[in-house]
This record gives C-alpha cells, structure tokens and sequence, in this order.
C-alpha cells in the first residue's frame, strides 16, 4: 500500500475527486493547509501598510491505494488538476505499513 | 331616508350630553393640547433616536472585531459590552450631573447626581434626556477601545472607562452642551457649534485613544526593527463592514435626535448626515486607490465614518451641499492621517483616532465655515478654542490616567498574553471554537 499526498489548487478538489472517482477510488481525505514552492507570495494592502503574503490555501489530499494503482492514481491526478500557471502543487507518494478499517476490523488491502 | 337620519340624530344625543360635562374648548386649552401633542412626540423621537445612538454600540463592537485577529475576539466583545454597561452606571451616578447639573462656574456641574432630579411621579422629561445623552457618552468611551485593541489588560481598561463616563466626558461636555438641562457651560456662552458632538464625543473619543495608544505602545510585531509599518489584518472584513452599516443607522439617531424634539429639522439633518458619510466613504475610496492602485476596504469603511464624524458638529446649520464637501475632504483627510499616524509609530487597529480625533476637529472647524447664516473670525476662533480645549483637556487627563493606570494596576498584557491572545488570557475562553483556523 502507498499513500498518495498531492497538495493543490483549492478549487481544483472537484476535477481530482472525479478523476480518481473514474479509476475506481471510494475515499479519500482532505486538509486545509498553506504552503509555497518556488512559487512565493504576492504583495497585499492593508489600510495602507502592504505586506507579503507567503503561504497560499492549498487543499491536501491524502489517499491511501494498492501499490499497483499508484502510478494511474498520480497521472490522474496530476492531469485533472494541471492548470500550467505556478502553484499547480505537488504530488508525494509514501510508502504505509497497514491499514485497518474500524468498523469490521478488515486489515491491510481489504481495509483501503 | 327620514328614518336614517332620525336614528343618527338619536344616536348622536349622548355626544351633546357628554360635550356638556366639559367646558367647551377655548384657544388656551387647544393650544395646551397641541403643545401636549408636541410633547409627546419630543419624547417619542428623543428615545427612539436614543435607541438607534444605542446599537451604535454594537457596530462599534463590530468594527473592532473586524480589524483585529480572532484570538482576541472575546476581549473586544467583553470591553464594548463593559463601555456601555460601566459607562451607564457611572454616568447615571455622577457624570450626567457633572456635565448637565447646575453649573455656577460655567467648568462643571454640581447636582442632578443619580438622577436626583427626577422622582416618582415627576416630570419624566429627565428621564428621556438622560437616556439620549448616556448613549452619547457610551459612544465617546468605547472609541478608545480600539486603538487599544489586543494588548490592553482588561482591568486597566474597565478603570478607564469608568474614569471617562464619570468625569471626563462630562466636564467637557459641561463646557458645551450645559445649558441643554441646568447647567451652562464657558465655550458654550462664546458661541460654540457642535450640534451633536463632533467635538463633545467624538475628539474627546479621539484624544483619549491617541492618549491611550501611546502610553500603551504599539502591538508586537507591528513595526519592524527597522521602521517599517507591517500590516496586521484583520480577521472578519464583513463584520467590519457591517459594523460600519450599523454606526451609519445609529447615526441618524445620533445627529437629528440632537433636536430631542420632534420637527421639520430632523430631515435636513438626516441628509446631512447621509450626505456627508456617502461622500466620505467615495473620496477615502478614490484616495487609497490612488495611493495604492486598488479600492481598498478598510480605508473606504473608514471614509464613511469620517464623514459621519466630521458632520456632526454642523449638521444643523450647514446646507446639504456643503455635506458633501465636509464629508468628502474627511474621506481625503482619514486616509492620510491613517497613514501618518503609522509614520510615527502610533498603533491604532481601527484607525479610531483619525476617524473621531481628527475628523472630530476637522468637522468641528467645518460647522463655522460653513455655517449657513455666514461664517466669521469670530465663530471660526470659538471653534479652534473648543478644538483646542478638547485636545487638551482630553489628551491631557487620559495621557495622566493611562500612566497612572500603567504604574499601578497595569495597562499593558505581557508579550506572552499578547502572543496567545487574550481571549484565552484574559478570558479563558475562545471565540470561535469550532471553526478551523490556521494559525
């Protein structure tokens, strides 16, 4: 199993939920978090004093598949939320000991 | 036919019989009736005005929370609640004798404590009159509160507040407004127009808050160690924005219930007053844009509020054309005293001291040169002198209070209290406990 981080647009969330909805994914978990890449910030005003603003609202999306899903779920991704201006995100993929589904105790790939 | 007319003919007998019991109705008692009328209905629009100079409070609170961050949410809420409740009682106590009681000196009044004047069964008028002006001083108080947002210790300014509604708006407020009740004030008797407090409230509001802001000392992290103004934004725009919306109503109390009678003045005042806060809310708009290439929200709301401001004072003896030229150089002057104030290092959250201060004194000049019957040398320097008294009676006594009040109990929360926030420092609580925020 492998978890699939990818941190992107926040209104790009749709395209990805229906990207991997086609290729058969039936969860997932969402963070609001701020960040930046090479991107940086932008300059704001506020009553007269400007200021940088580094850290942009991004989504995270955390999805835990089976080991042979990871590259169809990254191409996926990355292709339903390509925008091709800076701050498009990134995508990680890590690597998950087990898993365990609360409700009936499924272990491991049964569980995801 | 006949029949009708005879039957309405009985069924009006008993009216002859009942006019009869009464003395027919004389020029005098008409003229008592409609004076009573009249009466009535001074009493009517006094106290509604006073309600809506009443939620005023609430688009105070609004602001303030507006223009600061959410962990100090509680402590805004907590410090508008105590200005008017503290406020109410205190000026019930003592300071609307001070400022309306017979005044043998013409510096400050000296009966009409605990609404002495006013008993069971009594002419009520008192009631209604102190009922107007409480929210007035309220108004003046809670000004302060945010310059002095997120790093003020609430004891220290529950202390302050309680000092201004008691003694300190009262006795200016003597010197101008006396002679609306018992008392009489000196800038008064020179002539001085300020109809519904540009100076008496608002510069007062204003001075005390440079006075409190500066003893107080700016937020950390608000300038950096090499001079420049960092911007600290504040954590709901709409409640600000809607704070703004509230002080405008309140205000159409505030400046036609200045009559405290119920007359055909009322309605050039509301234009004025309308006028005057539009043409504000345009030109601070149009300045920051300039200066910063985008409309920028908050020095617009501010705009609109210097506009209310500075047409307080002449509301009823300048044209509404001139409403529009006082209110739109007040949108101009807010946005540069704004900016100015953060020049040299004056913190002030909500820019409360541009907007009441210096807008207060601006409109307050404004109501003589733009006076309807003509304005001359002479009404011109009573309104600098009343300008100038305020400053100094107002930044004078809260420049002493809040260093009396630094030195003893404590103005200022430690830099950890202030970090943290002083909802939970001060209050214990959050307020927003279920919303997500990053922080």
């Amino acid at each position: 199993m492998k978890k699939v981080e990818a941190i992107i647009k926040p209104f790009k969330l749709d395209a990805l939920k229906e990207a991997v909805g086609a290729l058969g994914i039936q969860g997932m978990t969402i963070s609001e978090v701020k960040g930046f890449g090479r991107q940086k910030g932008h300059t704001e005003v506020y009553r007269g004093a400007e200021y940088v603003v580094d850290f942009i609202p991004k989504i995270k999306v955390e999805i835990v598949v089976k080991e042979n899903h990871v590259d169809q779920v990254v191409q996926a991704i990355s292709k339903s939320v390509k925008t091709g201006t800076i701050g498009d995100g990134k995508i990680f993929v890590l690597p998950v000991e087990t898993s365990c589904r609360i409700r009936t105790d499924e272990r491991n790939e049964d569980a995801i | 036919m006949r029949k009708i007319f005879f039957a309405t003919f009985l069924l009006c007998l008993p009216a002859f019989a009942w006019a009869g019991d009464d003395a027919a109705p004389t020029i005098a008692s008409n003229a008592d009736a409609i004076a009573g009328v009249q009466s009535h209905l001074d009493y009517v629009w006094t106290l509604v005005a006073a309600a809506l100079v009443f939620f005023m409070q609430a688009g105070f609170a609004m602001v303030e929370s507006g223009f600061t961050r959410a962990k100090n949410s509680i402590n805004i809420m907590m410090k508008n609640l105590m200005d008017f409740s503290v406020g109410s009682i205190a000026f019930w106590a003592v300071g609307f004798g001070i400022m309306f009681g017979a005044n043998a000196t013409g510096w400050f009044g000296t009966d009409g404590f605990f609404l002495s004047d006013f008993s069971p069964g009594g002419d009520p008028w008192v009631l209604a009159f102190w009922m107007f002006q409480v929210v007035f001083a309220a108004t003046a108080a809670t000004i302060v509160s945010g310059a002095m947002a997120e790093r003020t210790k609430f004891v220290g300014y529950i202390v302050y507040s309680m000092a201004i509604s008691a003694v300190i708006y009262p006795v200016f407020g003597s010197w101008a407004w006396g002679s609306l009740f018992h008392g009489g004030g000196w800038l008064e008797k020179l002539g001085f127009i300020d109809f519904a407090g540009s100076t008496v409230v608002h510069s007062i509001g204003g001075w005390a808050a440079l006075a409190g802001a500066l003893v107080i000392g700016p937020r950390i992290g608000k300038y950096s160690k090499d001079g420049k103004v960092k911007a600290i934004p504040g954590h709901n725009i709409p409640l600000a924005a809607l704070g703004v919306f509230i002080l405008w109503l309140g205000w159409f109390g505030f400046n036609p219930g200045s009559t405290t009678a119920g007359t055909k003045d009322i309605a050039m005042i509301f234009v004025n007053t309308n006028l005057a806060a539009a043409a504000g809310a345009v030109t601070a708009m149009l300045t920051a844009w300039a200066i910063f290439k985008k409309p920028e929200v908050g020095m617009s709301l501010n705009g609109a509020l210097a506009g209310l401001v500075a047409i307080t004072a002449g509301c009823a003896n300048v044209t509404p054309a001139s409403s529009v030229i006082i209110g739109a150089i007040a949108g101009i002057i807010v946005v540069f005293s704004v900016l100015i104030i953060d020049r040299i290092h004056i913190d002030d959250p909500v820019g409360a001291i541009s907007v009441h201060g210096v807008c207060g004194a601006w409109g307050t000049l404004a109501a003589g040169l733009f006076n309807i019957e003509g304005a001359t040398a002479q009404i011109i320097g009573v309104q600098l002198l009343g300008i100038g008294a305020a400053f100094a009676w107002s930044f004078g006594t809260c420049f002493v209070l809040f260093t009396a009040i630094k030195m003893t109990i404590g103005l200022r929360v430690s830099a950890d209290e202030e970090l943290e926030g002083l909802d939970i420092t001060e209050h214990g609580g959050h307020a927003y406990n279920d919303f997500q925020t990053l922080n």
